[in-house]
């Protein structure tokens, strides 16, 4: 075996992917090879370091050193100056990385040091296709301890003792459901795992199965062990395509080392898995769809109960957890309930991964304890608001939850809390909106995601979703009415209580939100025919400032509908009943003489 | 916009897709169960799932025709129109919205005159709005094919499809 | 999978894959690596201590480089930090001395002072 000297990790994350992270690590491999350099140091490709804004990251050890933003331009002289010099190239640092020409290494830097990672423990720190460095890490020593020394009944009092709740977004108590699918009779039980992450703007299930997918391959195989299972599913989204392979590639590692098939660590219990493709549908989150789904059907939801505990996959027994939630059961038997407890509130155990997103300066994932406040994730390890803009509002729960305003940026996040304020934690995505975000139009986005994505099963979902969006459409296009704003009250009441799963039941809990917190913003629309943060298109008019505009023709060469006229050098004017109100105008005049009310 | 599956001239594909079918019939799961992987498959071997190739799948796996045509509209990864030669996917996900990506929509959607869902008459590209790929970190974000452009710009979109175009 | 002790003995193997990784608070080794320290020979003698290292499984000690510490006509050179942050600097270092140092000063804490830049400079 080689001895190196240095590890370059490079972020293998979708997000790092997709700034071309592959082609760096292939230019890094081809130089060093080129350099003689390749039996020294060692370039490793990994999961998600978490800070996706600033990628594609890399990160030097043992230095610790954090870069980040790296082209491909960049490496040779990272290879010349760090790697054979030991010179830290500061340019290409992290820009909180550095302070006062002090190089901090990475678990230093801010972003990370307020984070408690458990469930994203190791992702950006091992290689997810090398079930060596996963087991370096304590990997399957928690499936090894429950098979050899812990009974099904203490494994499951143990995930009951420690609190921890479904992370999905439902927060029922892992601990009970597995207790239920145990108790239930059946020759055959299933364990599924939901990583049909649908949850726009929420990407920690991915992130998982991308940079650590035998933690939740571990986890599974402990949960078939304490209800009696000896089969698993993962249901992943085809959309995820980097998740697909690395598990995969997991799962055949786990066969081959003996982790999954029969007689694993030489006792009778047995257990395998397979993995099914989501096909874009986002109500097959929701389980008894995500069921009906794996049996080839079209992801419709079902009554409940009977719940998947007695009468799930095939009609049999059937455990459902999601990514997040498994990632975290190892950690839970390694280290104990008590342990787990310890962080956190009194009612939600533990840590909660969030996806950062939207007008936020350090977008990305981060895992903190329960009951770490809105303010504390949004400013301390987020960064705050980019290009001084002022915060508005955070949208959490996706298209289930609702929007917190600043007045509320104190309170303390856990299941209970954000349900007490009128949204919902969901699976952990969190969108920041500044000043510029219109709510009305945040409000009928949702709307929009819902009606396409509603299964069409039930009446209230199917309808009264789409009346709404109607009626909101029509105030954001400058034709509502002020007895709108009660229609849309009704209705959302209605389809909350009368909808048949939790996708109609929560749909309208977007536009109560913004209701509620924002009714001056829809006033204005249907008052005023005016949009506060002038995002909505057709309340919005063009005008040019005579003072400003020098007579260039920029704008009339950019219009595509003729609506602007003017001699050169003399001040042109805006014909609003040609404007189709596209913006080009805006984006070419080079003296910002065109404004917009 | 018109067009026709051959099967002459997609009978090495059909022979492959027997092929799948009969392996994962070998395999002790319900038919029923093994429709989802095999139209995943088929999707990705025609680019979309024309209605003979329905048919066929259909009587290899002893299941109604009508149950399929229901599972492949039903989810929005199947398509039963072909697709363009660029497949140009722009993220709708909250986070690319927030950060501008209709505008970005609307400036493609005019700029190649196709609608979303839809394919350009000379059959070159095609535009969907995707749900969340998960690449929050780089909204607005768009693919056309396995290209992917973060950070988007409105005023880039030009240039960026002008490449393709010129392709 | 056997046993639990199989999956330990993967897992102790394995630990040298990652190891670099992880924060250590023991002794740290720089090693100065600039073109005057490589051109003396300093990426040979990094390599003679990796090598030692691992040889004698320590798990607490930090092998980093540096650029140039400055003293050109003596290199290679590197410097051993203890935990309590002293500093001792070795020069003239080749591949055999480095070994050397590992087993006295790094296991036994017994610096060898005919090796430090104290001894050579008088």
């Amino acid at each position: 075996m080689n001895i190196y000297r240095s590890h370059v990790l490079i972020c293998g994350g979708t997000g790092c992917v997709s700034s071309k992270s592959d082609k760096l690590q292939e230019k890094f491999e081809n130089l060093l090879v080129n350099k003689d350099l390749d039996k020294e140091i060692k370039v490793v490709r990994t999961g998600c370091f978490g800070l996706c804004e600033a990628g594609p990251i890399i990160i030097v050890y043992p230095e610790g050193s954090f870069y980040s933003q790296v082209k491909i331009e960049d490496v040779e002289e990272i290879i010349d100056e760090h790697l054979v010099k030991g010179r830290i190239v500061k340019r290409l640092l992290f820009k909180d990385s550095i302070e006062d020409d002090i190089i901090k290494s990475v678990e230093e830097v801010e972003f990370y040091k307020k984070q408690k990672r458990i469930a994203l423990k190791n992702c950006g720190v091992i290689d997810p296709e090398d079930v060596d460095e996963y087991i370096a890490y304590d990997g399957y020593m928690a499936l090894g301890k429950v098979l050899t020394e812990m009974t099904p009944e203490e494994v499951i009092e143990t995930i009951k003792d420690s609190g921890l709740r479904g992370r999905g977004g439902g927060g029922f108590s892992t601990g009970l459901k597995w207790g239920f699918t145990a108790k239930a009779q059946g020759d055959q039980k299933y364990v599924l795992c939901n990583a049909d992450e649908g949850d726009p703007g929420a990407f920690m299930d991915r992130s998982i199965l991308e940079g650590d997918p035998h933690s939740v391959i571990e986890s599974m195989a402990i949960a078939g062990y304490a209800i009696g299972s000896n089969q698993g599913y993962v249901y992943i989204r085809a959309e995820y395509p980097i998740a697909v392979d690395r598990l995969q590639i997991a799962i055949d590692q786990a066969r081959e080392k003996g982790l999954l098939g029969k007689n694993i660590f030489g006792t009778d219990f047995e257990f395998d898995m397979e993995i099914r493709l989501g096909a874009g549908a986002f109500v097959c989150g929701e389980e008894t769809a995500l069921i009906a789904s794996i049996e080839g059907e079209r992801g419709m939801p079902r009554n409940k109960p009977p719940y998947p505990a007695n009468k799930g996959l095939w009609q049999k027994p059937t455990l459902i957890n999601n990514v997040e939630t498994y990632a975290n059961i190892p950690q839970i038997i390694l280290h104990g309930a008590d342990w787990f407890k310890s962080m956190g509130t009194e009612k939600s155990s533990g840590t909660k991964v969030f996806a950062l997103g939207g007008k936020i300066n350090n977008t990305g994932l981060i895992e903190v304890p329960m009951g770490t406040t809105l303010r504390e994730v949004i400013y301390e390890v987020g960064g705050g608001i980019p290009n001084g803009k002022k915060f508005k509002a955070v949208q959490t729960g996706g298209p289930s939850g609702g929007c917190i305003t600043a007045k509320e940026l104190d309170t303390p996040i856990d299941f209970d809390s954000l349900t007490a304020i009128g949204s919902m934690m969901g699976s952990g995505g969190m969108i920041i909106m500044d000043e510029d975000d219109c709510m009305v139009d945040i409000a009928r986005y949702f709307l929009d995601f819902t009606v396409e994505e509603s299964c069409g099963k039930c009446p209230p979902c199917r309808i009264g979703t789409k009346r709404m969006l109607e009626i909101l459409e029509k105030i954001t296009s400058g034709n509502g009415e002020p007895e709108d704003l009660n229609r849309l009250e009704r209705l959302s009441e209605n389809i909350k209580s009368s909808s048949l799963c939790g996708l109609g039941q929560s749909a309208s809990n977007p536009v109560l939100s913004t209701l509620k917190h924002f009714r001056d913003e829809y006033e204005a629309h249907v008052n005023e025919k005016r949009c506060p943060s002038g995002l909505c298109k057709d309340l919005l008019s063009y005008y040019i400032i005579a003072e400003k505009c020098k007579g260039c023709t920029l704008c009339i060469k950019a219009c595509p509908s003729d609506a602007i006229t003017g001699e050169r050098k003399e001040v042109h004017e805006i014909h609003q009943d040609k404007c189709i109100k596209c913006g080009a105008c805006l984006d070419k005049c080079p003296f910002k003489a065109i404004i917009t009310k | 916009m018109d067009f026709k599956f051959d099967l002459d001239e997609n009978k090495e594909k059909i022979d492959k897709l027997m092929e799948i079918i009969e392996e994962v019939k070998s395999k002790n799961i319900s038919k029923k169960a093994s429709l989802m992987p095999v139209l995943h498959d088929a999707q990705k071997m025609f680019g979309y799932l024309p209605i003979e190739v329905q048919s066929i799948i259909s009587e290899q796996l002893n299941v109604p025709l009508a149950e399929i045509y229901g599972v492949a509209t039903f989810y929005s990864q199947f398509s039963l129109v072909p697709k363009g030669e660029y497949e140009i996917g722009v993220c709708l996900g909250t986070a690319c919205y927030v950060k501008g990506a209709q505008a970005i929509i609307d400036k493609i959607t005019a700029d190649l005159e196709v609608k979303v869902g839809g394919t350009s008459s000379d059959s070159k590209f095609s535009l969907i709005a995707t749900r969340c790929i998960g690449a929050c970190g780089l909204a607005p974000i768009m693919t056309i094919n396995e290209d992917v452009y973060g950070k988007l710009k409105l005023e880039e979109i030009s240039d960026i499809l002008k490449k393709y175009k010129d392709k | 999978m056997k046993s639990l002790d199989e999956l330990k003995k993967i897992r102790e193997a394995s630990l040298d894959k990652i190891d670099l990784r992880n924060k250590k608070d023991g002794m740290r080794i720089v090693v100065g690596m600039a073109t005057c320290g490589i051109s003396a020979g300093a990426r040979d003698v990094l390599m003679a201590l990796l090598e030692e290292i691992k040889s004698r499984n320590l798990r607490d000690v930090t092998v980093t480089q540096t650029g140039c510490i400055g003293i050109c006509r003596l290199e290679p050179i590197f410097e051993v930090y203890s935990p309590g942050g002293e500093k001792v600097t070795y020069v003239n270092m080749t591949p055999e001395k480095a070994k050397k140092v590992i087993s006295q000063h790094i296991v036994n804490n017994k610096v060898i002072s005919e090796y430090t830049i104290g001894a050579v400079e008088e």
